[in-house]
């Protein structure tokens, strides 16, 4: 009992589970878009990939630390171009073009990363971000150092789950894809286009997965590795069910699973002896499935999931 | 009516689908303030002709004429917005709402800048002056799931009236209310006509046009078969010009009930609400229609399922040719010479993506009928669907077109060919008319007829009380669960088995004495 006291009171504690769950914020927003207009995809893991490799790329061979930013967005938007061609435009099964997408992505970026760097043997380091001072609340404390001193891509992240409520939520676009989700032809015999929503939502969705990868070169770390990305994706596709296709549930999600990894590293420090470290390993992954199959029992999918329109069939 | 400006004029429009020409040169007009029905069987082009006036389909010839403002203008064919931005507002047979969303959201959809706040506000004002105009009353707020299907479609005239529409074209309208509900959509339809509007009223139900339109357009196999004044029109002489000759009338010949082939003794079912029965007792005889009235959810479905094997009692007795049936075994009910003709014909009864042969033989794949040495014997298949297509009419393109692809109609007549080939002892048909056109209807129903006349045991489940008095000769009436019998057909009238669907089985003995 001690232990875990010792753990959830420390602001490193804290502070640790939002830097975890950055990645993820991002990838589960981004994939909640895709979903909310009916598109699932599993493309993401790749996404993440192209996104850490791009970005990372471009602030080695000069680019400024938000120039990076923007390219590895890019990479993941050419990825959900060709993810929304395929399933959106000619009507393929999103499962298996999402797969594609992940090999693909993964595929070209680490043959990318070996063409421009042919000759190192450890991998090159850029000058990543750095937690930034929130003047006044960073001060606070226990809650300065638990919450607001962190790396300007972790706000940023914030800043989207915002965002994409608020354009979900209060705008006419936000209205048009959750209905495109449901049900195209109500979209459709209201003179919107089914194909033009879908494809914007899953490249714009795609750029913010990619943020999540960009994230891991360039802020959590400082330099690309292969096999980094490690599941994040898939962890975003089941947060997504978790969070009921909400952006604040979605928020939730990603902190409670940042949390956990977090515990699980501290915990695997203090009796790391008597188990053996595989089995922390496995808690976060344990627990979102315990907490899958708690929330998602009830989750209301957007009915259109995984149906490709065509225009004038009848349906 | 005809002295109003035209609204709308479809000129000479013909449509084809690979061989079939479903509109051939169809032209009409319609005035302002008027309410036109479009009267056909399915399949005459009905819906294609207004999905072509609405965009969703783009014709081989013609052209779609629009009231603007400088007079009629042709509206660019295969468009839905032009069609929309033209005054056109279209109500689906199958509704186009996004059912996560609330009714104002699902009217809103598609009428502002995409990137833009803070119009909700007058977009409710607007829709509440139009409801308060049109007596449309609805709660905007709720989820459109939450609705009931007529709420849903008064949103769905709502989103048309919305966008100012000049014309509304309401497809089949009534076929998903109930007639209470149905005479409420009358009266908003003429009193939006009242104000100018001019209407489209797309269905195959003669009463109902009657009571509604100005003037009446039939289609017969995509043709025009005649158009006349409402007014002057004799119900009969429009029957015919439909169907394209004289309507058959069904006609039911004493029954002479023999042995009890299936017998439900003081049977509870427990189950979903709906579906649960308490001390239910029912004999099928021999030669005997029975017809089960009731109001929809009552028990129905719990004695459809107990007589096609899907369910077994929770306690009584069900017997089958007197022997106690004790295990829900499907396969042994049809093999034992139970015909089933389920009440979701389309989901239920058929599988949409496997061909017509297919779907004939489903029910009887391990027998030697269908199979040799294990394996399917396509060439008997396809032989019986090809049969089974020419003795039952069941139009499609043939034996190895897709179920799915079939109208309602014809998917009843391929199950009925499915189940009735086999020459059953026991049948349950269950709606087995719901859809279907006034042709269709008296085919089904001589087709159960003669099965009874064969000697077969039959049970017709129906909310439609015309049709169990063409069928049955006797009449049980189910409620919450229990089950009444109202005795031989003859000496019935509908007040009284209202009064019984209504639970008052009471009233009956006290009118008696």
């Amino acid at each position: 009992m001690d232990v875990l006291f010792d753990i959830l009171g420390s602001a490193n504690f804290w502070a640790a589970a939002i830097r975890i769950a950055t990645p993820l914020i991002f990838g589960v927003l981004g994939a909640l878009i895709c979903e909310r207009a009916g598109v699932l995809n599993l493309g993401i893991e790749g996404i993440f990939v192209a996104g850490a490799m791009a970005g990372w790329l471009a602030v080695y061979l000069g680019a400024g630390l938000w120039g990076g930013v923007l390219i590895a967005a890019l990479a993941g938007a050419l990825f959900g171009l060709l993810h929304a061609f395929l399933t959106v435009i000619l009507g393929l099964s999103q499962h298996v073009s999402g797969i594609g997408i992940t090999l693909l992505a993964t595929s070209v970026s680490y043959f990318t990363y070996r063409t421009a760097l042919p000759d190192v043997s450890s991998p090159p380091r850029i000058a990543a971000f750095q937690p930034v001072s929130i003047p006044g609340l960073s001060d606070l404390p226990f809650f300065g150092p638990a919450l607001f001193q962190q790396t300007p891509l972790t706000f940023l992240a914030l800043v989207f789950v915002l965002l994409v409520a608020l354009v979900l939520y209060r705008t006419p676009l936000g209205l048009a894809i959750r209905a495109v989700g449901d049900n195209p032809a109500s979209v459709e015999a209201q003179g919107l286009s089914v194909v033009g929503l879908r494809v914007g939502a899953v490249v714009a969705g795609s750029a913010l997965m990619a943020l999540g990868g960009a994230f891991l070169t360039m802020s959590a770390f400082d330099a690309f590795f292969f096999g980094m990305v490690n599941g994040r994706g898939w962890i975003c596709i089941a947060l997504v069910v978790f969070a009921s296709w909400q952006p604040g549930k979605a928020l939730l999600g990603a902190l409670l699973f940042g949390a956990f990894d977090a515990f699980q590293i501290r915990l695997q420090a203090q009796i790391g002896q008597v188990v053996p470290g595989q089995v922390f390993l496995m808690m976060p992954y344990l627990l979102s499935i315990v907490a899958l199959i708690v929330v998602a029992r009830r989750a209301d999918y957007p009915r259109a999931l995984l149906q490709p329109w065509t225009k004038g069939q009848r349906h | 009516m005809t002295n109003t400006p035209v609204l709308l004029s479809l000129h000479n429009i013909t449509k084809r689908f690979g061989a079939l020409t479903a509109n051939d040169g169809i032209s009409l007009d319609l005035h302002r303030g008027e309410i036109l029905a479009l009267l056909g069987e399915n399949g005459a082009g009905k819906t294609t002709l207004m999905n072509i006036l609405f965009g969703h389909y783009v014709q081989d010839e013609g052209d779609v004429r629009v009231l603007g403002d400088g007079g009629l203008t042709t509206l660019p064919p295969g468009s839905p917005g032009a069609a929309l931005k033209a005054g056109i507002g279209m109500v689906h047979q199958h509704f186009t709402l996004a059912e996560n969303l609330s009714g104002l959201a699902n009217i809103r959809l598609g009428t502002e800048p995409l990137l833009s706040f803070g119009r909700e506000g007058a977009a409710r004002a607007k829709v509440q002056k139009i409801i308060a105009e049109s007596g449309l009353d609805v709660d905007l707020d709720r989820r459109v799931a939450d609705l009931t299907v007529g709420e849903k479609q008064r949103i769905e005239i709502l989103k048309a009236l919305y966008r100012d529409a000049k014309v509304l074209i309401l497809d089949e309208p009534t076929a998903v209310l109930t007639p209470q509900e149905a005479d409420g959509l009358f009266v908003v339809l003429r009193r939006l006509a009242a104000n100018g509007l001019g209407v489209i009223f797309i269905s195959h139900k003669l009463g109902e046009v009657l009571a509604v339109s100005h003037r009446i357009l039939v289609l017969r196999g995509g043709k025009k078969a005649g158009e006349l004044v409402t007014a002057n029109a004799d119900r009969r002489a429009i029957a015919d010009l439909m169907v394209g000759k004289a309507v058959a009338t069904v006609v039911r010949t004493p029954a002479s009930p023999g042995e009890v082939l299936f017998a439900l003794e003081n049977v509870s079912l427990h189950g979903a609400s709906g579906r649960s029965l308490s001390g239910v007792s029912l004999a099928l005889r021999a030669g005997e229609v029975v017809g089960l009235a009731g109001v929809s959810g009552n028990g129905q479905s719990g004695i459809a399922a107990l007589i096609s094997g899907l369910a077994v009692p929770t306690s009584g007795t069900m017997r089958l040719y007197g022997e106690t049936v004790s295990r829900a075994d499907p396969r042994a009910l049809v093999a034992n010479g139970v015909a089933r003709m389920p009440e979701d014909r389309q989901h239920d009864g058929v599988v949409g993506t496997m061909s017509v042969a297919d779907n004939i033989a489903i029910e009887e794949v391990r027998s030697a009928a269908f199979s040799k040495m294990g394996f399917l014997d396509r060439k008997a298949m396809r032989e019986r669907a090809t049969a089974a297509i020419a003795g039952y009419d069941v139009r499609c393109q043939g034996p190895e077109a897709e179920a799915r692809l079939l109208s309602g109609g014809n998917v009843q007549k391929l199950i009925l060919a499915r189940v009735l080939e086999r020459g059953p002892r026991v049948i349950l048909a269950n709606q087995p008319t719901r859809g279907l056109d006034v042709g269709a209807q008296a085919e089904v129903h001589r087709r159960i007829l003669a099965a009874r006349d064969r000697g077969a045991a039959v049970l017709v489940i129906s909310e439609d009380l015309d049709e169990l008095f063409a069928l049955a000769d006797r009449f049980v009436v189910v409620h919450a669960g229990e089950l009444h019998d109202a005795g031989p057909s003859e000496g019935l009238d509908r007040g009284t088995i209202g009064l019984m669907m209504a639970g008052q089985s009471h009233l009956r003995t006290e009118m008696a004495s």
